[in-house]
């Protein structure tokens, strides 16, 4: 079944550079790499959530029985959805993926670990130069570091749980070069939707994005995380930041427990396009309904009332977001009638802010602190909005009705939090 | 074996000026509330659920009906949900100018017929194709024809990856020969 390896071009093949993703790609195929060309390509970690899960489950048994995995070892659940579990029929699905991890022997980490993703960093399974897929279409977060993460669907997933592998259509790259940088309030968000404004949904539409310049390099892993999981919304496939300090490889190794040397794409590596993005004095940036890629500089959007603020989801959901927002609300108090949800991505992220003093700090300023998950972007778990509720969120996505009915500001941890204390949406600055 | 060529009554995903609607996201086709189903036949009756004015789509759809989307169809989550609720409701196919690269491929390994078409946005806007015309599309050729209007167009032919799936029903009927 699996189509016979093209050599035909493979001389031509190492005469060619390749970008980061090629390159990737090429360490799983025997099939010659190029872009459009569409290869089987091996996978290292396959993954499945209490959403998609129990597809996947279902998938399998009436597909393929009780037929072993091709590899239990690297078969994982991550539920973040919904957890713990806030209805029956979600109760149900959990428990219907944890008998078949049971049965097949693969480790489930569950409701009380957070958001797969950030999961598969800390445990240092998800590592530069590895193919992870999972049903989740922000796995592409895994770029941070330098691992081509992708999210898929409860068919693809089953078959790469039996099998290994998937085909996938190679990705031309796109470089994007950020010049300029930027001081605080404005933060790795601002930097992203601003990316986001200039890219929109068209110009990184189904490319891999290598993005480079000062102002990414500097990045922390959190900050690289928010950036990489916009690009979904930018509808590419995934993006790179290859270039980094030492500061990030300490940050990655220690948190991972395992060697960060990612990929870098060859010098004559041949891209779609190059792109230049000027930074340089850019302000908190806001996505207005219904679109992520709306954005509008604070200023414009100073004054909307807002009733519920959100921080976290995958986007920002880490220590160093929840410092950004504890560091404004510190020793303040959220405006009367507000409320400020907050859930960290990960149970090591609670950990973290628990022994840093970050949640007291959010909870004496009046926020609600929850269980780490995905929150909001899910039915039912903390953070749906009502018909008419105004949130401003940290989180990646304000299509219309996706976090409930009613309308979603997407902003910085800085934003949202100094927007609490104040009722409305406003720039840090103005507290 | 199942057949490439598409033959069906079409549905204009417009908006109110009559341009086709872009990035429309898989909580606008499938809402995130039901995505504890997997059932499929239960999913039909959600599709295109939480987009305003389409809401009654399941009612008035019937099998063999091709729906006709703008670019970016299929933006956001992974759900396979989005694409099951038209293979529920047996719609025969999707045209769109671009997917979403995860709802594509969803798509291609269900077996359900996706085809980019570039034009797309240029033939309803000169309203070559308007809501209620029939249309044959050969995936395999790429050829398109209006048959109530005799106006031929061009679509993107499938790719061997899909064909191959597409004509054996799904990616676990593709695959099964090889890994059991």
């Amino acid at each position: 079944m699996w189509p016979e390896p093209s050599h035909q071009n493979s001389e031509l093949r190492k005469e060619m550079g390749q970008t980061v993703i090629e390159k990737i790609i090429q360490n799983h195929s025997e099939e010659e790499v190029k872009p459009d060309s569409i290869v089987w390509m091996g996978l290292d970690i396959r993954s499945a959530r209490d959403f998609g899960g129990p597809n996947v489950v279902k998938n399998y048994e009436r597909e393929f029985g009780d037929t072993p995995l091709a590899d239990k070892r690297k078969t994982f659940f991550t539920f973040d959805l919904c957890v713990p579990a806030c209805s029956l029929k979600y109760a149900d699905n959990q428990q219907v993926c944890r008998e078949f991890a049971k049965k097949m022997g693969v480790k489930v980490f569950d409701v009380d670990r957070g958001i797969g993703s950030h999961v598969l960093i800390e445990e240092g399974l998800a590592q530069a130069g590895l193919t992870v897929v999972g049903t989740d279409s922000h796995l592409n977060i895994l770029g941070a570091v330098g691992c081509f993460g992708q999210g898929m669907g409860d068919v693809d997933i089953t078959f790469a749980f039996r099998t290994g592998k998937t085909w996938f259509e190679v990705p031309e790259t796109l470089k994007v070069v950020i010049k300029g940088g930027y001081d605080f309030p404005v933060s790795a968000k601002d930097l992203t939707l601003h990316i986001l404004k200039e890219l929109g949904t068209h110009k990184a539409a189904l490319k891999a994005v290598e993005f480079y310049g000062e102002a990414v390099q500097n990045l922390s892993l959190s900050g690289r995380i928010t950036l990489c999981s916009m690009v979904t919304e930018m509808a590419g496939i995934i993006g790179f930041v290859p270039d980094f300090g030492d500061s990030l490889r300490n940050e990655v190794e220690r948190l991972s427990g395992s060697k960060f040397s990612p990929l870098r794409a060859d010098e004559d590596s041949v891209y779609s396009e190059v792109l230049e993005i000027d930074i340089s004095g850019i302000s908190p940036q806001v996505a207005a309904p219904y679109s992520p890629d709306n954005v509008q500089d604070v200023s414009e959007l100073k004054g909307v009332k807002i009733d519920t603020g959100f921080i976290g989801s995958c986007t920002n959901g880490r220590t160093e977001d929840l410092a950004l927002a504890a560091q404004i609300l510190k020793g303040r108090k959220i405006k009367e009638g507000v409320t400020l949800k907050v859930v960290p991505a990960t149970k090591r992220v609670y950990e973290e802010i628990l022994e840093k003093g970050i949640l007291e700090d959010l909870f004496r300023s009046g926020a609600i602190i929850s269980s780490p998950g995905c929150s909001g972007c899910a039915d039912g778990h903390i953070g749906l909005t009502g018909r008419g509720e105004v949130q401003v969120s940290t989180g990646n996505r304000n299509f219309a009705g996706k976090q409930g009915k009613g309308e979603t500001y997407l902003a910085s941890p800085a934003v949202v939090a100094a927007s609490c204390l104040a009722g409305q949406i406003v720039s840090p600055e103005d507290i | 074996m199942t057949e490439s060529v598409f033959f069906g009554r079409i549905w204009i995903l417009q908006d109110i000026k009559g341009r086709l609607i872009a990035d429309i996201d898989t909580d606008q086709i499938y809402h995130n509330a039901f995505l504890h189903i997997t059932d499929i036949s239960q999913m039909g009756q959600y599709a295109l659920g939480n987009l305003e004015d389409w809401k009654d789509f399941p009612q008035k759809v019937r099998p063999g009906d091709i729906l006709v989307a703008g670019r970016n169809f299929g933006a956001g989550s992974s759900r396979q949900q989005a694409v099951d609720c038209f293979v529920s409701l047996k719609v025969g196919l999707i045209l769109a100018p671009s997917f979403g690269a995860i709802y594509f491929r969803n798509a291609v390994n269900s077996g359900f017929p996706v085809l980019r078409c570039p034009q797309l946005d240029e033939l309803v806007a000169k309203k070559i194709l308007e809501t209620g015309d029939e249309v044959r599309v050969n995936g395999q050729s790429g050829e398109g024809l209006n048959t109530s209007k005799e106006f031929p167009f061009q679509v993107e032919p499938m790719s061997p990856v899909q064909y191959d799936i597409h004509k054996a029903g799904s990616l676990f009927h593709y695959g099964k020969k090889a890994v059991g």
